[in-house]
């Protein structure tokens, strides 16, 4: 008895999924997923079109009931209780959810109005809002004529109005053209140090990789794998530096010279000269070492670069079939079950 | 140990707010709501156009294109068998900014953002028809300051004139509840757009509303004279101009407040079901 009162302060996970599962007439869309993550941590969801995710954020966001499962947000039941749950967390669906008719200013108090925040202060956290995200000049100015960028912004920014335990974004940079992306890393991290839960969903391992402390990857609606990033870009291979020699003669000399910094003996590919290295989640730092080694003994080289893994391949490396292949399976699986419908 | 267990894997449990309170929030939800409706409104170059431009184009149209060719038995002439007719009409394709505006907000997201949020169910729907009763007070009264201007003049005193523009009104309000079923159930706005309030046709133009219904054949005449418009138009006009009232007066609110009660329950499950 006094121990569910001495609980009314939540000590387990910040989001608690087990075994969820859930059926869109006969698509199945998600077929027992279990998701945990601590308070302050960010987890990166991680799967290709279709795999789930919109689905799982959905039913943790109360949006959808599960046909199984449990889903518990800082021990809120999603599921008996999803009006508790409501008022702790924060979501950023796959579309940007702007007015476009309004300004974001007026995006922002209006969302504070409907959350129940005084004026004033309603009107000092769209102010600051404005500021963090970077939309000053345009707070004033009906969102229609934002870039996709600017709206994506907003959209982030409304989510956070509420300053909400649990914030959920889903997909926050499909679309963005590549310097918006990294500007959203900068606030999504400004946002992780202030100590926010968060879920992200993405089909980037890059953007995990650069945002999440633990990472799960979805595919057909399971957990294929799940781990650190840097456990899981190990699994992959890790980053790859290749370059080309120009001289071909010194082939076998660059690749001696450069032998330290790889993990395993360097690739090389001797009909187009190329040395390929595996240096494991280092990547910039070997590349660096690679130039700086290169240059000393005087060898020049074309098409230098880090290739990192995608989330191709940890699909080769997880399943055996891409990203792609996966998405192709998974789309004629669903005509197979249309049919079957009628 | 079970009893740490228990401590971890048991859902907390939050009492949910007194009733008094929940009431109170949502008369703010609703009415923040219907601000952000009405500036949406006002920004929105096409949702003028309908509220506004095209109820006095027909209004025009009527009058003066087909008006001469439709004889009618009513003191004052076409014009003022027209302007119930015509605010009726008016009022009920205003409900196409109803059905655009959910269904855009259903594609757009916005709505399951609203849905992740602690408010009321029924905040959405009811903002949005608070906003069209205002909306469509601003279109029935152009629409009476247009007829007044080309000739129409109330013959039954002013409190049935009140009367009968609030119920206009009403009767586009309750036209707004089908659209926003249709819009959510639709989800998507450019099918709303095309051929979403098709429906709205054959009611408003197979009625007592622009010809006398006697002028139909007579197939037609038994559709006309048993649905809601011409009932409703028919009650408009007996209270704009005279004439016997209590017949229209019941089968009026009998056929509103069964639209209201069959739409209502099926937009609020719309809108629950829309993920
Ligand atoms: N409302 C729905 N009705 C029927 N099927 C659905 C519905 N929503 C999702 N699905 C199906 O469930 C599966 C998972 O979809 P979901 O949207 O969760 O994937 P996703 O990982 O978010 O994909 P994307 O990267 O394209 O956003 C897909 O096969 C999808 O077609
Ligand atoms: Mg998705």
């Amino acid at each position: 008895m006094s121990l569910t009162k001495v609980t009314s302060q939540w000590n387990g996970p910040a989001i608690l999924v087990e075994g969820v599962h859930k059926y869109f007439r006969n698509v199945q869309a998600l077929r027992g997923i279990d998701l945990s993550v601590e308070r302050g941590k960010v987890l990166g969801l991680l799967g290709p079109n279709g795999a789930g995710k919109t689905t799982a954020v959905k039913i943790i966001t109360t949006l959808l009931v599960p046909d199984k499962g449990k889903v518990l947000v800082e021990g809120r039941d999603a599921i008996g209780s999803p009006a508790a749950v409501r008022e702790i967390i924060g979501l950023a669906g796959q579309s940007t959810a702007v007015q476009e008719e309004l300004t974001g200013r007026e995006n922002l108090e209006i969302m504070g109005r409907l959350y129940h925040i005084g004026a004033s202060i309603r009107k000092q956290r769209a102010t600051e809002l404005i500021e963090l995200f970077d939309l000053a000049d345009a707070a004033d100015r009906p969102v229609k004529g934002y870039s996709g960028g600017m709206q994506r912004r907003l959209d982030l920014a409304l989510s956070l109005v509420s300053q909400p335990q649990v914030l959920f974004l889903d997909e926050p940079t499909t679309g963005l053209d590549p310097r918006s992306r990294l500007g959203m890393w900068e606030v999504i991290r400004d946002l992780v140090s202030a100590g926010t839960t968060l879920l992200l969903t993405t089909q980037y391992l890059e953007e995990a990789d650069e945002l999440a402390d633990d990472i799960v990857v979805i595919d057909h609606g399971q957990v294929i794998a799940s781990g650190t990033p840097r456990q899981l870009k190990n699994k992959v291979g890790g980053d790859v530096v290749e370059f080309e020699v120009v001289d071909k003669s010194r082939l076998a000399e660059a690749a001696e010279a450069v032998k330290p910094i790889s993990e395993a003996e360097p690739q090389i590919n001797a009909e187009i000269f190329r040395i390929s290295l595996r240096v494991g989640d280092n990547g910039s730092n070997a590349l660096v070492e690679t130039v700086r080694r290169l240059d000393a003994i005087g060898i020049h080289t074309e098409n230098l670069g880090v290739r990192r893994p995608s989330l191709d391949d940890v699909f080769l490396s997880l399943t055996g079939h891409g990203a792609e292949e996966a998405e192709k399976t998974a789309k004629s699986a669903r005509r197979k079950s249309k049919h079957g419908d009628h | 140990m079970s009893s740490l267990e228990i401590s971890i894997s048991e859902p907390l449990h939050i009492p949910s707010q007194p009733i008094g309170k929940r009431i109170k929030l949502g008369v703010s939800d609703v009415l923040a709501l219907t601000h952000r409706d009405l500036l949406v409104w006002l920004r929105n170059p096409a949702f003028i156009f309908f509220t506004i431009i095209q109820p006095v184009m027909f209004v025009l149209l009527f009058r003066y294109v087909f008006g001469g060719a439709i004889p009618v038995r009513v003191p004052g002439g076409y014009v003022n068998f027209l302007m119930p007719g015509i605010i009726a009409q008016s009022a009920a394709f205003a409900s196409f900014g109803t059905a655009i505006s959910l269904a855009r907000q259903l594609q757009k997201g916005v709505i399951d953002r609203y849905r992740a949020m602690p408010m009321a169910r029924s905040a959405v729907l009811l903002g949005r028809l608070v906003a069209d009763t205002i909306r469509l007070t601003v279109t029935v009264l152009v629409i009476l300051g247009v007829g007044y201007a080309i000739g129409f003049r109330f013959a039954n005193g002013i409190l049935a004139a009140v009367v009968m523009l609030v119920l206009g009104i009403a009767f586009g309000v309750v036209i707004c509840t089908v659209s926003a079923y249709v819009g959510l159930a639709i989800k998507d706005e450019e099918s709303v757009g095309s051929f979403g309030l098709i429906w709205l046709f054959p009611l408003t133009f197979v009625s007592a509303a622009f010809v006398p219904v006697q002028s139909m054949p007579g197939w037609l005449q038994a559709f006309a004279n048993n649905q809601p418009v011409t009932v409703v138009i028919n009650e408009m006009r007996a209270l704009a101009l005279g004439g016997p009232l209590a017949l229209h007066a019941w089968q009026s609110v009998v056929w509103l407040l069964g639209i209201v009660a069959v739409f209502v329950p099926l937009a609020v499950r719309a809108y629950k079901k829309a993920a």
